[in-house]
């Protein structure tokens, strides 16, 4: 089933009567499965209503009782997000896609606190989201550019990832899943969970990892990929002219105590023999070159 | 967010940290009369910037008399301090702190930093204070202790004992250091603080610890709940045009190079630096317009673009996903009303509405360089620079 989602997946959107949660269901439903997948939304003073179709709920626990869905995407406003996390934990989802930007650290760290031991997973926050081509798209990704195929693909960015994606379509490289794990300093799943999920996956053949500077992450996952990796994968790292001290967008790209820098991750990666392209133009072309 | 050590001083002493007796001044004369209030016979006259290296640069100074505290104070106040933090060009010196001085004998590093790896707090504490920690670490791993704290359970009491007694802090001062850690922690956990450090903690003669410096960084996310905090913004310490820029929701950043960038996201915008480096041009700034910029925000950003003296080319990178790229070419064509483009521009778009936008710049009669993809866009944006560049020189003669 590629990795996390497929079409029989069912959803529960949290933030649904929010606009941005809307739009994005409404994208979501519309592409490949969506129309059977997104089954219920949540909102406590909203229980009853409906949107489009999709029963809304009091909280998480009743909307997987009612429906059966094990996973929730959240909209829900940064002040409030990591809490709606915490109600998908406890619900005991199986993952937890949260799109929201701009959660404060304390929060998530208190989150992710709560979360250990528990068997529920998180994609992001302040991510795109994750999409198996032609099956389930369950984020703010544009569903068009994505093609049905055996390329996974894991990344930190949005729109790097849209980049990513497209040149391997162009190429003719279509995807297995797409996850963009989110910019964020304190997150969910890593480059190295998803990166295990990709070499279990018996519809996965080779992976595109694209990372930026800050943190330790990506040298951390190309370690692993040296000792375990069954499939080649191959990278890019933004931010090799990003100066120090600034903080890049996201709130976790930064060059901080000299530790982060796009240099120290690509020779960490070829030194664990993964294929690092410095022309992100490029990242569609050096895949095909190592399948 | 930054703020200057006396703020982060006093939001400390709140919590019980102990800090030597100082005084905020904004001239020579308050120094002066700061001094006086303060008492004693030896003051520390220094420097408030938001960066580090002060001591080294000059911006830390003893004064043992006040004509000493006016001549130090007169040294500092509206010049640039140039430290290894601030390049080349330092920072101007707008602010002063006049405190008592303190006698020391040892200096001990302490901070509480959010720790990605371990995803946790981490509290880091080094028997060698005084100096730049980055160099303790790499040379004497052994001299710096580490403890990770629950969030939901906060500093545990044996962790707390275990680091005072690693930097080998004198007996009689356990207690006083227990409940100096535990008070860091707490202005660390309450106040949202992304990063808190104390160097040098100070151990005087007669064994009493006190904060001598104080650094204390907030997390941007949460600064809604502590408008306390944020009214502490100093905007003189801040590009004016990277304030200016996160008016308009917009992520500024400005860098050395001719090319100016704009695009949507951040990844892709380090990205689009990285191509144009490598295809041998010079990127002028990072800048991300976001997932939900207006037509007005993307004018805003060539505004901004445009005051750079040193620019030679814009190139918009745009892949659109929430972002439509009927949007930014709507922008495009408002910011080119308002003001004038004397430099090339070159448009790569892509994804969401790309062929509406398109459509627009076309019908607008703008000069535009359109690009097929991102390498198109950066080997045609260099090009465009160089020939700016080279066409500038001729003129010059």
């Amino acid at each position: 089933m590629a990795i996390l989602i497929n079409r029989e997946t069912r959803v529960i959107t949290q933030g649904i009567t929010g606009k941005t949660g809307q739009f994005h269901t409404r994208q979501c439903r519309e592409y490949a499965h969506g129309k059977d997948c997104f089954v219920a939304g949540v909102n406590p003073k909203k229980a009853g209503e409906g949107f489009e179709g999709i029963p809304v709920f009091a909280t998480v626990k009743e909307a997987r009782q009612q429906t059966g869905a094990t996973v929730s995407v959240i909209y829900v406003p940064p002040a409030h997000a990591a809490a709606a996390i915490d109600e998908a934990v406890e619900a005991e989802l199986d993952l937890v896609i949260c799109i929201t930007e701009g959660i404060p650290v304390r929060d998530m760290l208190r989150t992710r606190a709560r979360m250990r031991g528990n068997k529920t997973l998180l994609i992001g926050p302040n991510c795109p989201g994750i999409i198996t081509p032609g099956e389930l798209k369950i984020g703010i990704m544009p569903g068009a550019i994505h093609q049905p195929g055996r390329i996974g693909v894991v990344s930190r960015s949005g729109t790097l990832t849209y980049e990513a994606v497209a040149q391997l379509t162009e190429l003719g490289l279509g995807q297995s899943t797409c996850i963009g794990i989110g910019g964020d300093p304190i997150n969910g799943l890593k480059h190295l969970d998803v990166m295990k999920l990709f070499n279990d996956d018996s519809e996965t053949d080779a992976v595109l990892m694209v990372g930026e500077i800050g943190g330790t992450d990506e040298e951390a996952c190309a370690s692993w990929v040296k000792a375990h990796m069954k499939k080649p994968v191959v990278g890019f790292i933004a931010g090799v002219t990003a100066p120090p001290g600034k903080r890049m967008g996201h709130a976790g790209a930064i060059i901080a105590g000299g530790q982060g820098t796009a240099q120290e991750k690509i020779a960490v990666m070829e030194a664990c023999g993964i294929r690092v392209t410095r022309n992100p133009a490029e990242m569609g072309k050096l895949l095909k070159s190592v399948l | 967010m930054k703020i200057h050590e006396y703020q982060a001083k006093k939001i400390l002493s709140d919590y019980g940290v102990p800090i030597p007796a100082g005084v905020a001044c904004f001239s020579v004369e308050e120094a002066i009369v700061a001094a006086n209030q303060l008492g004693g016979d030896k003051w520390v006259v220094k420097a408030q910037i938001y960066a580090g290296g002060r001591g080294k640069a000059g911006g830390i100074k003893l004064a043992k008399s006040i004509a000493e505290v006016r001549q130090h104070a007169e040294a500092m106040l509206h010049r640039p301090l140039v430290t290894l933090q601030t390049g080349p060009e330092g920072r101007m010196v707008r602010r002063l702190y006049v405190e008592q001085e303190v006698s020391i004998s040892h200096e001990y590093y302490v901070a509480l930093v959010v720790d990605r790896a371990q995803q946790c707090i981490s509290l880091i504490a080094s028997e060698a204070g005084g100096m730049d920690i980055e160099q303790v670490a790499a040379s004497t791993p052994n001299k710096i202790h580490k403890v990770s704290i629950n969030p939901l359970t906060g500093l545990e009491a044996q962790d707390a004992e275990a680091i005072v007694r690693q930097i080998r802090l004198p007996e009689s001062c356990f207690p006083a250091a227990i409940s100096m850690l535990n008070a860091l922690y707490q202005a660390f956990d309450e106040n949202d603080v992304s990063l808190l450090e104390i160097n040098p903690l100070v151990l005087t003669p007669d064994d009493h610890l006190m904060a001598l410096d104080a650094k204390l960084n907030f997390d941007d996310n949460a600064l809604l709940r502590h408008p306390e905090i944020a009214a502490l913004r100093d905007l003189e310490e801040e590009d004016p045009l990277e304030v200016e820029a996160s008016k308009h929701a917009l992520s500024y950043i400005p860098l050395d190079g001719d090319i100016g960038c704009l695009v949507n996201g951040a990844g892709l915008a380090m990205a689009t630096m990285d191509i144009i480096k490598l295809y041998g041009g010079s990127p002028a700034n990072f800048l991300d317009v976001g997932g939900g910029a207006t037509a007005d925000n993307v004018t805003a950003a060539f505004k901004i673009m445009l005051r750079n003296p040193r620019l030679k080319a814009i190139l918009v990178n745009i892949f659109g996903g929430i972002m439509r790229c009927d949007v930014i070419a709507e922008g495009i064509v408002q910011a080119a009303r308002e003001v004038r483009l004397e430099v090339p521009l070159i448009v790569r778009l892509e994804g969401t509405n790309v062929e509406l936008g398109r459509k627009i710049l076309q019908e607008s009669g703008l000069s535009i360089i359109s690009a097929s993809n991102m390498a198109d866009a950066a080997s045609k944006a260099v090009e465009a620079a160089a020939q700016c560049q080279s066409e500038s020189t001729t003129k010059g003669g």
